[in-house]
């Protein structure tokens, strides 16, 4: 059993783009033994996932191995006809993908779909047998009332239950190689756990070999015994999960551990008796009448500072910004900017009190109009608010550009399709900040980006700050991003607001019952830290 | 749209591009190429193919390739107003509906609901019977019921631009209702609009030919293509296929513009993958 | 209530409602005409006595709406007037002719649904392949060919050259089925012409739409075949849209062959009423459009209610 499972040796994968291919994944050696777990780290664009479709011998329309060799246990899948490659898919090799909502079939029960595999396709089990099996699956995956939740259909479950359903699933046949693509990604941290818990225990308790796709340094120290961390299609450095961790090799690896621990430098807090830019007071509000989304919500905003509005979906955070922005009216309570009251409806709200404040969003993708450039973008709301035109409008854009740190001759005449990820993120910065505003919402703003794109905007964002005595409403899941950013932090669950305080008093016990639930349930660099975790969480 | 992609493009389209501009041509300079006037009785009826007359002449003794390129010339400026009419009325109203929202949306789309749940030749035909035949009430029957189609599909295209982002953006700065249609929406809503516009052209260029066809379209003597395969469907049981030609010229047109379409259409969605 | 009892009831009275509101439509698009309907259907020339007898046959004399609940009440019950050209009595004349223009949409339906389908599904599964291109293009040519277009070739071909079906469709009355069914068959072949190309292409599209999903690539992954990724996994997704494009077609079977019925001069209800507007018999027309609405709203509830009873998400709630 010591001869490898799989072994990939200078795999070479493009992407058609137009007319011509370029290269994705840039000869990757990659081998993996039985019952061990490999995780793989990158960044978007990195090739961890056509790495790890290419180890099925599976690749997406629109790309194509075009070189190497993927030897599964003895049989060399590239030389395989498709059928035979067929047959070892979902038998030896199966898949669980990052959103299972998106990738269970809407139109059948989960119990079907999960004996697909054993009974209609492969052929290697009865109807009852598969079903039976699946029940068992499911209690060991820990969902609740294993024996019923299969006749469920899809859309009647949650998404942390979907997930575990879906690797049970990808069980189904007993494979011996499971490839895991960010399958926690789309999960809200206290979910996050224990998909987490169920997914490794069923991975050891079967000796399956595993694949474990993520961007997410912590989680994947918690599931690999090794890992390889891609760049741009080409392997940085692999080592065994503690080496790893405790001292990583390459520079770009060492600036990946670096980010994570990035902290701002705490300020003083805001003289006693200033009057915050921004106060909410005991505001509620309904999208359906009689529904409420938000109780009494009450915090301020102090000038030049940065308040933090943390909770997982559904806590009513970015709500709360639809009301301060006008574009969902309160049902009771007040905002106050300035101290003077503000209409609670945008029609309402004069040109001047729009200004005030500014939003940015978090994919950047759909927050700049594809067909406008950069310098319509951004020249509109100079022209809109202030009544800039021709020069003084050019020479503001070139100001602006230059402050959100991107060289204006080459940018200004560009379209937001021509931009990086991170750049539209500046490009949207630079939109809120020619309005010359008092307060930006920023709504996820660097969730949809890699760490050290993100790492780079929250760093212009507090530059800006200091500049300008800008104050921010910044609406984040992740409490790294709370560490990195926040002077203020309110947390919010149910449309509630649980707790507030200043950011090092809400790190330190003691907490909310919830504050510390999260708190908990963010993974550490820390490969014991998910054991350690669960054994707390059984003592509460 | 530009050269290059004109070049990457397959068989189908450039066949479509081709035969659009040559009917084009002949509609601008029609005047200039067609041997005998519009309504000008040349000869005997139904002389056969040959000499001074190389298609013949008609039921009424016009010469049949002078008709056609009349024909042509008139359908496709009747057919062109007609949608342009549809396209102005159907986007404006479809934008304005996506952008607004509330009970304007509302009634503008359940007055739509109704109206495109009468099938369209049937209400054609209703009013076309109420208000008596004629080329102005063709045309403006024929644009109502287009334009019915374009609301939904701007509408529906719209619908897909406004709850971006940037247009989110554009409503909190404070900007107006014709600066959020005009400048966020139509440039971003633009490609399936005039693929759109291709379609519907055809759909108007067939209707008007089908009510001719029928009788109750363009009416003589003005010459055009349905009505034309109507005045001489007779000679097609002697196995005669001159009334089959101005069909033909109805058909050539459609599925060149069809080709175009479909070219333009898979080339955005594509674009979009 | 069941939600799902109540969804029907909405749509059914959606239904209905939609066709109050043609009815309403139709009604008044004559009172909207300028001048008197009487002066525009008999002429400058006509004696006052003639007009007044007129206004009375229709009974113009009376307000507008206690003639269209008069009408609207007739046509309940069958009754939508007389004709103004022959004086028959409307419903007579629509009865037989309705029963003609069913029997040749159900004829062309038999054939163009299950061939629209097969094809459609055909092309997904081997999409990009030389039989898809073909049938595109096919399929392209045939949406954009004027109806009578193809009606003629057929005849040409058929009829005239080779002599294998009869170029009149007129089987008077008690032809047995298979008398029917060939004399019939030229106007029911380009009825199927007509609407396989459409369903086709939307089939085709509704199953292409759904091949980018994610949980067809887990199909894949799970080693399913194309033929399975297809029919057992793209197909019960792309049913709503199908259903409905198919009810859109069989509505124009139904409605759309007024051209077809002029071509093969078939006795349907679209010749008639080609015929009545012509010569501007209003009521004859308008009991018409009426009967058509009706069957193009009930061929769209059906359609809907299908498309619900396919539908997991509506059907087993959370």
């Amino acid at each position: 059993m010591t001869d490898p499972l799989l072994t990939i040796r200078d795999l070479r994968i493009e992407g058609r783009q137009g007319r011509s291919w370029t290269p994705i994944v840039k000869g990757v050696d990659l081998e993996l033994k039985r019952g061990e777990i490999l995780g793989l780290i990158g960044e978007s664009g990195a090739g961890k996932s056509t790495l790890g479709l290419a180890a099925m011998g599976y690749a997406r329309d629109g790309t194509r191995i075009s070189g190497g060799s993927i030897d599964f246990d003895g049989q060399d899948l590239m030389a395989l006809s498709e059928r035979r490659r067929r047959g070892l898919r979902g038998r030896r090799i199966a898949y669980v993908a990052q959103s299972a909502v998106a990738n269970f079939n809407p139109a059948h029960r989960l119990i079907r779909q999960f004996s697909e595999a054993p009974t209609e396709i492969h052929r290697i089990r009865d109807r009852d047998e598969a079903e039976a099996e699946g029940r068992a699956l499911y209690a060991r995956m820990r969902l609740p009332n294993p024996g019923e939740i299969g006749f469920r259909y899809p859309h009647q479950v949650s998404g942390g239950q979907l997930q575990r359903a879906m690797t049970a699933m990808a069980m189904s046949c007993r494979p011996d190689l499971i490839i895991f693509d960010e399958p926690t990604t789309a999960l809200d941290v206290t979910t996050q756990i224990e998909v987490l818990a169920a997914i490794r225990d069923a991975v050891r308790e079967f000796g399956t070999s595993a694949i474990y796709i993520t961007h997410d340094l912590a989680v994947v120290a918690q599931m690999a015994d090794r890992i390889k961390i891609l760049r741009h299609g080409m392997e940085v450095e692999e080592q065994p999960t503690r080496a790893m961790l405790a001292a990583p090799r390459e520079d770009y690896s060492k600036s990946l551990w670096a980010v994570r621990s990035h902290e701002a430098a705490a300020r003083p807090a805001p003289a006693e008796g200033e009057t915050p830019v921004l106060r909410l007071s005991k505001v509620s509000a309904e999208y359906v009448r009689g529904t409420r989304v938000l109780h009494d919500v009450s915090f301020d905003i102090p000038r030049g500072r940065t308040v933090a509005v943390v909770g997982e979906s559904g806590s009513g955070k970015s709500t709360t910004a639809r009301v301060l922005t006008g574009l969902l009216p309160l049902s009771t309570g007040r905002v106050e900017l300035d101290g003077a009251p503000l209409p609670d409806r945008l029609a309402g709200r004069s040109k001047d009190q729009l200004r005030q404040i500014q939003m940015i969003y978090q994919m950047a993708d759909t927050a700049l109009n594809p067909k406008q450039t950069i310098r319509e973008i951004i020249g509109r709301p100079l022209r809109f608010y202030l009544g800039l035109r021709g020069a003084a409008q050019e020479a503001r854009i070139r100001e602006l550009l230059d402050a959100i740190e991107l060289d204006p001759d080459s940018y200004i005449d560009r379209l937001p399709g021509a931009l990086s990820g991170g750049q539209k993120q500046r490009i949207g910065i630079a939109r809120a900040l020619a309005a010359e505003p008092r307060l930006i919402v920023c709504d996820e703003v660097t969730s949809a980006l890699d760490q050290l794109v993100a790492d780079g905007i929250l760093r212009l964002l507090r530059r800006l700050q200091e500049e300008r005595g800008l104050s921010y409403m910044f609406i984040t899941h992740d409490l790294a991003t709370v560490r990195a950013i926040a002077d203020h932090v309110v947390v919010m669950q149910n449309g509630e607001v649980v707790e507030q305080g200043p950011r090092d008093e809400m790190f330190a016990p003691p907490h909310h019952p919830y504050t510390e639930t999260l708190l908990a349930s963010v993974p550490q660099m820390d490969a014991d830290w998910l054991d350690t975790a669960l054994a707390r969480r059984g003592e509460n | 749209m530009t050269l290059t992609d004109i070049k990457t493009a397959p068989p189908t389209a450039w066949f479509g591009i081709v035969v659009i501009a040559l009917y084009i041509l002949v509609a601008l300079f029609a005047p200039l190429i067609a041997p005998f006037g519009e309504t000008e009785i040349v000869g005997m009826e139904f002389e056969p193919w040959g000499g001074a007359y190389p298609l013949g002449t008609d039921n009424l003794g016009r010469d049949v390739v002078s008709r056609l390129i009349w024909g042509t010339r008139n359908s496709l400026g009747i057919a062109l107003a007609t949608t342009a009419l549809a396209f102005g009325a159907g986007a404006t109203l479809g934008l304005l509906a996506a952008v607004t929202g509330g009970w304007v949306d509302q009634i503008l789309s359940r007055l739509v609901d109704m109206l495109i749940a009468i099938p369209a030749l049937l209400f054609a035909l209703l009013l076309l019977s109420i208000y008596g035949t004629g080329i102005v009430n063709l045309v403006i029957v024929i644009a109502v019921i287009e334009a019915t189609r374009v609301f939904r599909l701007a509408r529906a295209v719209a619908m897909d631009v406004v709850v971006m982002d940037y247009v989110e953006a554009a409503r909190l700065r404070g900007e107006g209702r014709g600066w959020l249609m005009r400048r966020e929406i139509l440039p971003n809503a633009a490609a399936p609009l005039i693929a759109e516009f291709g379609l519907r052209f055809c759909f108007v260029f067939l209707a008007i030919s089908a009510l001719s066809f029928l009788g109750l379209g363009i009416q003589p003597p003005t010459a055009d293509l349905g009505s034309m395969v109507r005045d001489n469907a007779a000679l097609i049981t002697f196995g005669d296929i001159t009334p089959l030609l101005p069909a033909a010229a109805i058909a050539l047109l459609t599925v060149s513009i069809n080709f175009v379409v479909d070219w333009v259409l898979h080339r955005a969605s594509g674009l979009k993958d | 209530m069941h939600p799902l009892l109540r969804m029907t009831m909405q749509r059914l009275a959606l239904g209905l409602l939609t066709l109050f509101a043609i009815s309403l439509f139709i009604f008044l698009a004559i009172e909207l005409l300028p001048g008197d309907l009487t002066e525009e259907i008999l002429g400058q020339s006509a004696t006052p006595e003639t007009v007044a007898a007129f206004r009375r046959e229709l009974g113009l004399d009376q307000p507008a709406h206690l003639r269209y609940l008069d009408w609207l009440g007739g046509a309940l019950m069958g009754d939508f007037g007389t004709s103004l050209a022959n004086g028959r009595e409307i419903g007579e004349l629509l009865a037989a002719r309705f029963g003609n223009t069913l029997f040749l949409a159900a004829y062309a339906a038999a054939i163009s649904v299950p061939l629209a389908l097969s094809l459609g599904l055909l092309a997904a599964l081997y999409r990009g392949s030389w039989f898809d291109r073909f049938v595109n293009v096919a399929t392209l040519s045939s949406i954009s060919f004027p109806e009578y277009f193809v009606a003629y070739i057929l005849l040409l071909f058929l009829s005239v050259k080779w002599g294998l079906f009869p170029s009149i469709a007129d089987f008077g009355s008690g032809a047995d089925l298979g008398t029917m069914l060939y004399r019939t068959f030229l106007p029911a072949l380009t009825l199927v012409l007509v609407v396989t190309a459409h369903m086709m292409r939307m089939t085709r599209a509704a199953i292409i739409n759904l091949l980018a999903q994610p949980y067809i690539e887990m199909a894949r992954l799970k080693g399913a075949s194309p033929a399975r990724v297809i029919l057992r996994h793209a197909l019960p997704n792309a049913l709503s849209p199908i259903i409905n494009v198919v009810a859109l077609n069989l509505a124009y079977l139904i409605t759309g062959v007024v051209i077809v019925e002029v071509v093969f001069v078939f006795p349907g209800l679209g010749q008639l009423m080609v015929d009545s507007v012509a010569k501007r018999d209003i009521p004859v027309v308008q009991a018409a459009c009426l009967i058509f609405a009706g069957i193009y709203i009930l061929l769209n509830l059906a359609a809907d209610l299908l498309a619900i009873a396919t539908n997991p998400r509506l059907m087993h709630r959370k």
